[in-house]
């Protein structure tokens, strides 16, 4: 391995830490048997949630007066979470279907 | 005032509890597993006459999740039973909740209109709240197969959905 490398190697390391937070990421939440899971999701403006649904039957994840996702039976769909703040989502086919997503801005 | 509530709650009663009190003994699962398919069969019926009957988006709209989920479960119970080599039995049960739907039917055959949504949702508030209280107290627990335990308890889920989504269409047509 020649010197150069080496030398380099801590700088690169530091640039990638340092993009890492501002990355965005996929968030996952399942729904089996009616239940998301995890109920509540940690997240960040630009994240993606991903509802990934192993049901048969349709559901939605639906904030009262604000977005709607539509997650058909065993599909999967998926959400951009544009502005901060903490949002109670439920199903409005089964509203005793309950998630929750914290987004820091 | 008092003597008109108390009859119209003992007719209440009476009306969620009669298909349920024939089955005094415990059922068994090929008699469950026609119990829940007979209920699902009945509320899709309920919706199609809702799908035809009804020009309210709400309404319409939610005769279509009722259709689709139920037919969803019901395709899952006919697999299963397929699998555990069970055969569907009729019995009391089954034929009340049939008595009582073609009933039902027939009440709001002669309704069009506001009058037949406001009708319509009632009752699927009462007829989910209804099977529901049979899934918890009576078809669940006396369920013997494990699989079959488990549908019903997915059912009963989907189905306490259902009875909130119906409230909250009534509530709206109000």
């Amino acid at each position: 391995m020649k010197a150069g490398a080496l030398i380099h190697l801590p700088w690169v390391a530091a640039l990638t830490l340092m993009a890492a937070p501002a990355a965005a990421a996929t968030i996952e939440v399942t729904i089996d048997k009616l239940v998301f899971s995890p109920a509540t999701v940690e997240a960040k403006v630009g994240d993606t949630i991903e509802w990934v649904n192993m049901d048969v039957f349709a559901h939605t994840a639906t904030v009262k007066g604000g977005w709607e996702v539509m997650i058909p039976p065993k599909k999967s769909a998926s959400l951009t979470l544009k502005a901060a703040g903490a949002v109670d989502y439920f199903c409005r086919f089964h509203p005793n279907m309950k998630g929750h997503v914290n987004v820091a801005p | 005032m008092f003597t008109r509530y108390t009859a119209a709650l003992a007719a209440l009663l009476f009306v969620s509890a009669a298909p349920f009190a024939q089955a005094a003994d415990k059922p068994t699962d090929p008699q469950i597993a026609h119990i829940a398919y007979t209920a699902g069969v009945l509320d899709i019926e309920a919706a199609k006459q809702a799908i035809k009957t009804s020009k309210n988006k709400e309404v319409v709209a939610f005769a279509k999740d009722m259709e689709r989920d139920h037919e969803a479960v019901n395709k899952q119970a006919l697999d299963l039973v397929k699998k555990l080599k069970v055969k569907p039995e009729d019995n009391a049960t089954s034929q009340a909740l049939t008595k009582a739907a073609e009933e039902e039917h027939a009440k709001l055959a002669k309704l069009k209109g506001a009058a037949f949504d406001k009708a319509y949702i009632e009752n699927e508030v009462a007829y989910h709240k209804q099977v529901n209280g049979a899934l918890e107290t009576l078809l669940i627990p006396s369920a013997s197969n494990a699989e079959l335990k488990s549908l019903l308890e997915t059912g009963l889920k989907i189905f306490q959905g259902h009875e909130q989504h119906a409230e909250h269409v009534a509530g709206m047509l109000k």
